[in-house]
């Protein structure tokens, strides 16, 4: 066919154009012409005008005004306009267009033109861009063109009428018996239409299915002459006859042998014969072991073929083209729940492709690799994930740590290899790990009472490595906090024993603090956290340790919202080492029944009887561990001339709310009027207050660490006189709800 | 002690490319079918784009653009295969050219690999050791290569032969049609 000159000559013009501002100017100046070529009569360059405008089209530039040129050159006796027509229609009509409707009387005609390539012209643009509207119009002329014409024809009418079906779902009846009868041909091209069409009437109807079942014992007989024919050269392919045909007549098989027993027994001789027989060592024939290992895995397959199938997958995990393990992998990945223990032979090769250079691969063998774990190799296998996990691509690790939590939940053999295995995580990919996975952390490590001392230590060493991973130093902070005291004695059976002293601490916790004083995010959680921690060794005797306290909480001020924080005031009568007092008398604590009622157990009382400030005695509270349900009372006294007791006590009525109350008694001799009690919380808190209070208990402890402020003020007349009160309370203890 | 259920954020696990657009939720039931094809250069210009679901041409250059970028953004030993939206893509280079088509869940990769193959045997033997240039320069012809090749996605003759041959007689046939023309004089 010879070139269309003009159509070359623009194309070069628009290529040589330099810059995208030229190649608009050639592209505006070529479409101007196009259209007033459009515009003329016949004059026998229309159909290199259209394919001018189709080329501009292709790079990008709208061409709308050529749908019409399309209409007529369709319309058009020459055949070279009808090819080109068809081809712009195709191009820039499709069934959301109007115009297109225009072009269905012309393919009517077309359809029953006396030469075949005109007919085929048609088929295809119907095929291609069809709309429904069209296909019911057109359908009973593509069902007569099924039945009486040539195989050239009657390959394109099947396919034709597989885009009807899709398009017009009910049309599916009037094609069920014409495509029943093409399976008798002989033609390649005509069976292979044939095999899809059966396939998308199956597909959508379910009687259609019962009634193409009956084909079963020809399609079989098919697909054996075409395994066992002698080399045919018109449709060899390395080796293997036909490879399209036969993927397709596979599918029809799976989808016919589907949940039938009968059907799949029919084929089962064939499918053992071709997963055999097939030559593996190019890819078209590992195309056609595929669809015959997704067929036999589909149907009701006898167990030897199935073992058979699997096989086959794992040979291909270890073939050495990429595509062939990845297809291999995504078979496996749908068996891995059905046949477990057939895919876990191959577990090894699996395991390997962790390491592929491939992105791709590397998630199918994550995936893979997550859904075989199991008790048994449960070790072995986070051995290996761990591993992948510190060197993964960057789009997998928040999968990778997910499925590593989830499988260590599952199987994991003690609470150490859990808590190993959790800490590892988070020292590798401590940034992709979810919200949750640090409270999870805390109420494990929490549950594994004898593991406390190994816990702390290990997440003390892993804070003096590595403090950039957030979820790890709010896990390690707490832990300290919460069960320092063993990492101060010293010694643990579970690992070497490492003198640790306050110093030692204090310095760990100090680089974390001055990391996040120049990070702002954040910086609540862990600076009221350390400062609680600090504020424990405040109180203790040693001088340096308390002046060291004194000046953290000095820092602490900078960031604190309310400006009448008090410095706490150390060194007060009854020093009391808090840790072991707390510590000690865990267990005498029970949950407080009522509200307002004195609870049994721990009482601090830090009424001072030596006057001072007052406010500075409750700036000292201290946060208690999280014991259960302590109830604790705060206490001041007035020391005016009246003295008035103000308990507040606060007990968690319900996951979703805290109630602090106030109980207040006049132990004075004259009454008391106008009495008015108002509360306020920093804003900040408030803000906090809100999503963590609607959630479990453990994220409210997490509150408590983030310390939730109070002031409340009092005002009242007495004998004539107005007495106002503010007093601030820093923290609300004994949230936990252990007993829950 | 049960574990109580957190709200945060979710890291559900995102393949490659994820877009929450409605694009393509075309036909759903049928999960056999070859959507586009696309061939490209290595600069990312557009040789030929075949559509065989209907979208408007602002949809086509979106998914052109993202595809192309995906495509051209992979290392040469990687997998020919690669998840997008909730597509199958299949893709090999040949020379300066990537073959690109997207098929839909249920579809065979490799026999597609075995399709973008013969499609360009067809076109090698059609223009004799056919080049981009060929194909820049002749693109209708690539069209109609391709459209004696696959029908509405599908392969409609698995002949080599055959499919050369119809091509040869239609292109005689544009001849004629113009030889006829000019004899009768219209």
């Amino acid at each position: 066919m010879s070139p269309s000159v003009p159509l070359q000559e623009m194309i070069r013009a628009i290529r040589s154009a330099r810059t995208q501002c030229e190649e608009r100017g050639v592209i505006q100046r070529e479409c101007a012409a196009i259209r007033a070529q459009f515009r003329q009569a016949d004059n026998g360059g229309r159909s290199h005008n259209l394919a001018k405008l189709l080329y501009v089209h292709m790079l990008g530039y709208p061409a709308h005004f050529g749908q019409m040129e399309c209409v007529r050159m369709i319309a058009s006796p020459r055949y070279s306009e009808k090819r080109v027509g068809y081809l712009g229609a195709m191009m820039l009509l499709d069934e959301k267009q109007d115009a297109s409707l225009l072009i269905t009387n012309s393919i009517k005609n077309d359809l029953s033109h006396s030469n075949q390539y005109v007919q085929s012209l048609a088929l295809c643009t119907l095929a291609c861009m069809g709309s429904a509207e069209m296909c019911r119009d057109l359908a009973p002329e593509i069902d007569r063109l099924l039945r009486a014409s040539n195989s050239y024809i009657k390959k394109k009418a099947a396919l034709c009428a597989v885009h009807i079906v899709r398009k017009v779902h009910d049309l599916g009846e009037l094609f069920a018996p014409a495509a029943r009868s093409l399976l008798a041909e002989k033609n390649h091209g005509v069976l292979h239409g044939a095999v899809v069409l059966i396939i998308e009437l199956c597909e959508r109807n379910p009687e259609t299915l019962e009634r193409f079942r009956k084909t079963v014992p020809d399609l079989v007989q098919i697909m054996k002459g075409l395994v066992l024919s002698g080399y045919s050269p018109e449709h060899d392919v390395a080796g293997i006859s036909d490879p399209f045909l036969q993927v397709r007549i596979l599918r029809l098989l799976r989808i016919l042998g589907h949940n039938n027993e009968g059907a799949s027994d029919a084929m089962n001789d064939l499918l053992a014969q071709v997963a055999t027989n097939t030559d593996s060592t190019k890819t078209v024939g590992n195309a056609v072991l595929y669809e015959t290992v997704l067929t036999v895995l589909d149907i009701k397959s006898e167990s030897g073929l199935r073992v058979l199938a699997v096989n086959i997958l794992g040979r291909f995990l270890l073939n050495n083209d990429r595509n062939i393990r990845y297809i291999a992998m995504t078979s496996l990945q749908k068996i891995v729940g059905t046949d477990h223990n057939a895919v876990q032979r191959h577990r090894g090769t699996i395991v390997d492709c962790l390491k592929d250079q491939d992105a791709s691969v590397k998630r199918r063998a994550l995936e893979l690799s997550l859904a075989l774990v199991s008790a048994s190799n449960v070790r072995s296998m986070m051995k290996e994930l761990l591993l992948f996990l510190s060197s993964c691509p960057a789009e997998l690790k928040a999968h990778a740590a997910s499925g590593i939590f989830n499988a260590a939940e599952r199987y994991a053999p003690s609470q150490r290899w859990h808590i190993d295995t959790i800490l590892h995580v988070l020292t590798t990919a401590g940034g992709d790990v979810r919200d949750e996975t640090v409270p999870n952390l805390i109420q494990l490590i929490t549950n594994a009472s004898e593991l406390h001392c190994y816990t702390v230590h290990k997440l003390y060493r892993a804070l003096l490595t590595d403090i950039s991973q957030q979820s790890l130093v709010q896990v390690a902070c707490w832990c300290i906090g919460e069960y320092g005291d063993l990492l101060l004695r010293g010694e643990c059976q579970e690992t070497e024993a490492v003198q640790v002293t306050e110093d030692d601490v204090l310095d760990a916790l100090e680089t974390v603090l001055q990391s996040h004083m120049s990070s702002p995010t954040r910086i609540t959680d862990n600076v009221d956290r350390i400062r609680s921690i600090v504020s424990i060794y405040g109180s203790c005797i040693d001088v340096e340790l308390q002046q060291r306290a004194v000046e953290y909480n000095a820092l602490f001020k900078k960031y604190d919202h309310m400006s009448l924080f008090p410095p706490p005031v150390c060194g007060f009568p009854q020093v009391c080492d808090l840790l072991d007092l707390l510590g000690g008398s865990e267990e005498t604590l029970q949950p407080s029944p009522a509200v307002g009622a004195p609870a049994p157990g721990l009482l601090i009382n830090t009424a001072s009887t030596a006057g001072g400030d007052l406010l500075d005695l409750l700036g000292v509270l201290e946060p208690a561990p999280l014991a259960p349900g302590v109830t604790l009372r705060h206490t001041h006294t007035h020391t005016h001339t009246h003295t008035h007791t103000h308990t507040h006590t606060h007990t968690p009525q319900s996951d979703t709310g805290l109630t602090v109350t106030l109980t207040a008694s006049n132990s004075t001799d004259s009454d008391i009027s106008s009495f008015t009690l108002q509360a306020a919380v920093p804003k900040l808190y408030l803000s906090l207050a809100g999503p963590f209070l609607a959630a479990s208990h453990y994220i409210k402890s997490f509150l408590l660490q983030v310390n939730l402020k109070m002031r409340v003020r009092i005002s009242y007349t007495s004998q004539g006189s107005a007495f106002q009160d503010t007093v601030q309370i820093d923290s609300f203890p004994g949230l936990d709800a252990a007993g829950q | 002690m049960p574990f109580a259920s957190f709200c945060g954020t979710t890291h559900s696990f995102i393949s490659h490319s994820h877009c929450v657009s409605q694009l393509l939720c075309l036909s759903v039931i049928s999960s056999f079918q070859m959507q586009f094809m696309l061939l490209f250069s290595r600069q990312g210009k557009l040789r030929l784009q075949k559509w065989y679901v209907p979208l408007s041409d602002k949809e086509k250059k979106k998914i052109t653009r993202e595809l192309v970028q995906t495509v051209l953004a992979r290392k040469p030993k990687m997998c020919s295969f690669l998840e997008w939206r909730d597509l199958k893509v299949v893709y090999k280079r040949y020379a300066s050219l990537y073959f690109c088509c997207a098929i839909e869940d249920q579809d065979n990769e490799l026999i597609t690999l075995e399709i973008i193959h013969r499609y360009v045997e067809l076109l090698d033997k059609y223009f004799g050791s056919v080049c981009e240039l060929d194909i820049i320069f002749n693109f209708e012809k690539a069209y109609f290569i391709l459209d004696e090749f696959l029908l509405g996605g599908e392969a409609q003759e698995t002949s080599k032969k055959n499919v050369l041959k119809a091509i040869e007689q239609a292109d005689l046939l544009q001849e004629v049609r113009h030889l006829m023309k000019s004899m009768w004089g219209r």
